[in-house]
């Protein structure tokens, strides 16, 4: 078993690393970071733009090999290079890693269990209307783009805290730096409900779905019927037999459903004008900001993967049959 | 006293199908009351009603009375007081009815500790005694194993374990038995005489199989569309029945000790419960149906000696003595011509010769690599002559299954030959292959899964004919569909419109749309009840004799068998025990796993079964991954067993090969012990004698 999950994690760090690499190679291929120099009032001569260029590990004329060689070199001793204007990549991705991790973590925790929740609850109640409601509910949520969602999330709150006549719930940023101690991380938690919630209500209704199936799979099946026969009550049943052994397939969705959330991150950080990773990603895409795109992909393969292994070691904790053979 | 009392219970489904209409029985302690039915009949909804486990939309009336209290809507608090203590459950197929995700061991361990205050550790010991009680090898390792690591019987066993565990008062088992092998069933049975000896208990047992209600029960209910329809002692169901429905029944099943030649069919289909036969349920399929028949149902009415009977006619009945070939007519199937001639001096339409088919066996998620071997098929050898039913017979993994893909492939095999035709399928190109498939044809197991849903029946029979390019495919569909008993109507219809066996008839003219000379039959029969079968096995003998044909029958049902083949090869791990002409191996059987298997089939006939000696097989099927060395049966060979030292050491090192049997003309068996003696009806008295 141990050796088994030593391979998966091998395996992905290889994918990391080629996933990671494509990306750099996408990136410095079809991005022109000496745009930004050359319109400049007065105009720079060429030869401090390459000066520049070159300093950064962004000239291109420098063959791309030779370019994603440096940064690879530089990757593996844990430096992701420089900015498109000299700024560090290391520093500005501690800045936001933390910023996105929050919002992921979360996010993820939480659509996973209250979907799974809500999945298993209108299995049991199949086609009664509180199932019927989960399910109409489900497949708009999941129809509803996250920037179209966000941003309704934000107008309604903006409307609700007018309404109010005060700010019940924030909608923009991250904290209110003027606040400092218990205050501050008060209004931190305050801060996080709308990107959570907007993060969050997709994944939900992802695995509500995908668990209902499978607990509706598991409840027609005769395990269910005999702990019943041995005269468990109908809930213990249901949730020691029937929820424990549908969770398996669920779990593997894990890693997918962490891709899509990933996606959903970079438009909810945009929205609610929190700084991190996904909101970077599209400052650098627009400021041609090659390494900073390429440590951006970095962190999301790694993300993904992560959750991948993770899932991998869910089922192996949840099936037997798996952690046998 | 009765322990349970069940009085005009009745379940309806919503949509007003009512799957129960009235049905009544009361159980005593340590009898066993078996209830036959049909699928559809509502024997098991019945089971279901008293455990009080039936979905929550199912509308319950009546009354289950358990020690003369009411079970009938008991609140939940109480109900799992009664249910796995004073009631258990057994359910049919161990795999599902298991949790896959917890241990053997804490599954029954749970069952001990929702009723008894004990301490989990005890209630773990207690696991383990109870799975040594029905027999599981090494119990304390056996506990710890999770479900899907024990093989069908083992996990019967276990569940038999889980469900005395409380010691309970009644056991209900819902065919306990029908998903296992002959020889598994015995042994199964065996345990669960053992474990009503131990508890005491009442059971009832529910079952389609006649043979299994033989050996068991002291009473049995006949149910029929939902009600019972005959109920009285075990002798008297049997051997007097007075109710034209249990007389067809008892004289459609196909016996291992029985004659060759045609079976009785009861014609038609079990009513759905949807549109019932205003009258008599029976009476759309009933030879002894008058008039007053359909004037009102017929209820269940005391009949004397405790047997209550649902048929205006039982006192006529009675009265002459009739009997099932009396009142069901007997189809006469013309008999074939090929057979005239000498067997030897016919045409031979398939030949196996040493033919291997080995698997290699993988492990790994991602990065397979071999780790073994399975020898599926270890060199066979049989040939198929015209006009000739050969039988591949075994229980699952003997590889039965293997040889008919292999064959169905015309590909080369790995070793040894396949002629199809005189024609080696090694040798093919692909012209030839794509002929030779029109002389070669299949009918599969399950007619559901078999037939497109989406394409109407007369498309279906017709697409092997458009493969082929042949000219006039509406009026050959037509005339398909008569030779099955079907009419050319019906070409019109879909599949989900028929019934299983006319279903199965479908699968049947499409397998001969292309007037195939050898057609392989995949257990044609075993999805379906035994009053359709009956009409199916007719209708294939018929084929044979009316169009020249030569079957290839698998399946696993040796009754079956024994009525429509000719000859018959039982296999064992891959490699052919016994060989010969029906009558050679089925009355004189010279290998010691024929002899079990035959001895391990329940006889329709209670007094033969009390009396039966079995010979009863230890342990599994070994892994075709890993066979013994020298004789493959040898680990559970009851012969080698009672050998000496010197005459074992041959059956350990030298692997049998089948040899012909002195004074008889086909007859062969791989043992180098054989030796005929008769199984089918031997019984303890002789032995005596
Ligand atoms: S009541 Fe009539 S139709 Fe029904 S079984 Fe008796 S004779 Fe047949
Ligand atoms: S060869 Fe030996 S072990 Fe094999 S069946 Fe015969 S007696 Fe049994």
């Amino acid at each position: 078993m141990g050796k088994y999950l030593l391979r998966r994690l091998a395996i992905n760090v290889i994918l990391v690393a080629i996933a990671a690499s494509l990306a750099y190679m996408l990136a410095a291929t079809t991005m022109n970071p000496r745009a930004a120099y050359e319109g400049r009032q007065p105009p720079v001569p060429e030869a401090t733009i390459d000066a520049t260029l070159d300093a950064y590990n962004l000239n291109d004329k420098t063959p791309v090999l030779t370019r994603y060689a440096t940064w690879a070199k530089g990757v593996v001793t844990g430096d992701f290079g420089k900015t498109w204007n000299g700024g560090s990549v290391n520093q500005e991705m501690g800045r936001r890693v933390m910023v996105s991790l929050r919002l992921l973590l979360i996010g993820t925790l939480l659509g996973f269990a209250l979907g799974v929740a809500l999945g298993a609850f209108s299995a049991v109640k199949q086609y009664k209307l509180s199932d019927r409601l989960i399910g109409v509910t489900s497949f708009v949520i999941m129809a509803i783009p996250v920037f179209v969602l966000a941003t309704l999330l934000a107008i309604a709150t903006y409307n609700l805290n007018r309404g109010l006549g005060f700010t019940l719930i924030e909608y923009t940023g991250e904290y209110n730096p003027q606040l400092s101690g218990w205050d501050q991380f008060v209004n931190r938690l305050n801060h996080l409900i709308l990107p959570t919630i907007s993060l969050s209500l997709g994944s939900i209704a992802f695995y509500s779905r995908i668990q209902r199936n499978m607990m509706l799979d598991v409840l027609g099946q005769d395990f269910v019927r005999t702990a019943m026969a041995k005269g468990l009550r109908r809930r213990k049943a249901l949730t020691k037999h029937a929820l424990r052994t549908a969770l398996i397939p669920s779990a593997t969705y894990f890693a997918f459903a962490f891709g899509t959330m990933f996606t959903g991150a970079t438009f909810t950080e945009k929205i609610f004008n929190w700084h991190g990773m996904g909101a970077w990603l599209v400052d650098s895409i627009n400021q041609n900001d090659v390494n900073s795109v390429a440590a951006v992909t970095f962190f999301a393969a790694v993300c993904v993967l992560a959750a991948a292994f993770l899932s991998d070691l869910l089922v192996a904790a949840l099936d037997p049959r798996v952690r046998v053979s | 006293m009765s322990i349970l009392e069940v009085r005009d219970l009745t379940v309806t489904f919503p949509g007003g199908i009512e799957a129960v209409r009235g049905v009544s029985y009361e159980v005593e302690r340590g009898e066993v009351l078996g209830i036959v039915g049909e699928s559809g009949s509502g024997k098991s909804v019945t089971s279901l009603a008293v455990m009080g486990l039936l979905p929550q939309n199912a509308v319950v009336s009546g009354s289950v009375k358990l020690h003369g209290r009411e079970l009938l809507g008991m609140k939940e608090d109480e109900l799992v007081k009664v249910r796995g203590k004073a009631i258990s459950m057994i359910f049919q197929d161990p795999l599902s009815a298991f949790t896959p995700v917890y241990t053997i061991g804490d599954q029954i361990a749970e069952a001990v500790r929702v009723h008894q205050k004990m301490a989990k550790d005890k209630a773990a010991k207690r696991a383990v005694e109870l799975l040594d009680l029905v027999g599981i090898p090494n119990p304390n390792l056996r506990a710890k194993a999770f479900p899907h690591e024990f093989s069908g019987g083992m996990r019967q066993r276990a569940m038999i374990a889980m469900a005395i565990a409380n010691d309970p008062d009644l056991l209900i088992c819902d065919e306990p038995t029908t998903a296992l092998d002959v020889t598994i069933q015995a042994q199964v049975l065996e345990v669960l005489k053992t474990a009503q000896r131990e508890t005491g208990a009442g059971i009832v047992m529910i079952t389609h199989d006649l043979g299994v209600i033989a050996g068991m029960a002291d009473r049995v209910l006949v149910m029929y569309a939902g009600r019972p329809v005959e109920q009285g002692p075990v002798d008297d169901i049997y051997y007097r029945p007075r109710m034209p429905y249990t007389m067809g029944l008892l004289a459609s099943i196909p016996r291992v000790d029985g004659e060759e030649g045609p079976l009785v069919p009861i014609e038609g289909n079990p009513p759905s419960p949807a549109s019932l036969p205003p009258g008599c349920p029976f009476a759309p399929r009933c030879p002894m149906k008058v008039d007053m028949c359909d004037d009102e149902e017929p209820p269940l009415t005391p009949f004397g000696g405790g047997r209550h009977v649902a048929c205006i006619r039982a006192h006529e009945i009675e009265h002459k003595g009739l009997t099932g070939a009396d009142v069901f007519p007997v189809p006469v199937i013309p008999p074939s011509d090929v057979v005239r001639v000498p067997r030897t001096e016919r045409a031979t339409v398939l030949e196996l010769d040493g033919m291997k088919k080995h698997y290699p066996l993988m492990k790994g998620a991602i990065f397979k690599r071999r780790v073994g071997t399975v020898f599926a098929v270890d060199g066979i050898s049989f040939d198929i002559a015209e006009g000739e039913t050969l039988a591949l017979v075994g229980e699952s993994g003997c590889g039965k299954t293997t040889t008919l893909q292999q064959i169905m492939q015309l590909e080369p095999p790995q070793d040894g030959r396949v002629v199809v035709l005189g024609k080696d399928s090694a040798k093919l190109d692909k012209t030839a292959r794509k002929a030779l498939r029109g002389d070669l044809q299949i009918v599969f197991q399950d007619p559901m899964a078999a037939l497109d849903p989406r394409m109407p029946v007369g498309d279906i029979i017709a697409e092997p004919l458009r493969a082929h390019g042949r000219k006039d495919v509406a009026a050959k569909v037509a005339e398909l569909l008569r030779l099955v008993g079907l009419a050319p109507e019906h070409a019109e219809r879909y599949p989900q419109q028929f019934s299983g066996g006319q279903r199965q008839r479908i699968g049947i003219a499409r397998a001969l749309a292309l007037e195939p000379k050898l057609l392989v039959l995949d257990e044609p029969v075993s999805a379906l009840d035994v009053s359709i079968q009956a009409g199916v096995i007719n209708l294939l003998e018929e084929l044979k004799n009316r169009l020249g044909l030569s079957y290839l029958f698998v399946a696993h049902d040796l009754a079956v068998v024994r009525h429509l083949a000719d000859r018959v090869a039982v296999m064992y791990l891959g490699r052919i025990a016994e060989i010969g002409a029906v009558a050679n191996v089925y009355d004189r059987p010279a290998h010691p796993y024929t002899q079990a298997l035959l001895s391990a089939i329940p006889l329709p006939d209670p007094e033969m079964e009390r009396t039966r000696k079995r010979i009863l097989l230890e342990g599994d099927l070994p892994s075709p991954a890993d066979p013994p060395s020298g004789c493959r049966f040898r680990t559970r060979c009851p012969k080698f067993a009672r050998l000496s030292e010197a005459e074992r050491r041959r059956c350990v090192d030298e692997e049998p090969s089948v040899a012909r049997l002195a004074n008889v003309v086909d007859h062969g068996a791989a043992c180098h012990y054989a030796e005929e003696i008769e199984v089918i009806t031997a019984s303890d008295n002789q032995e005596e004698e």
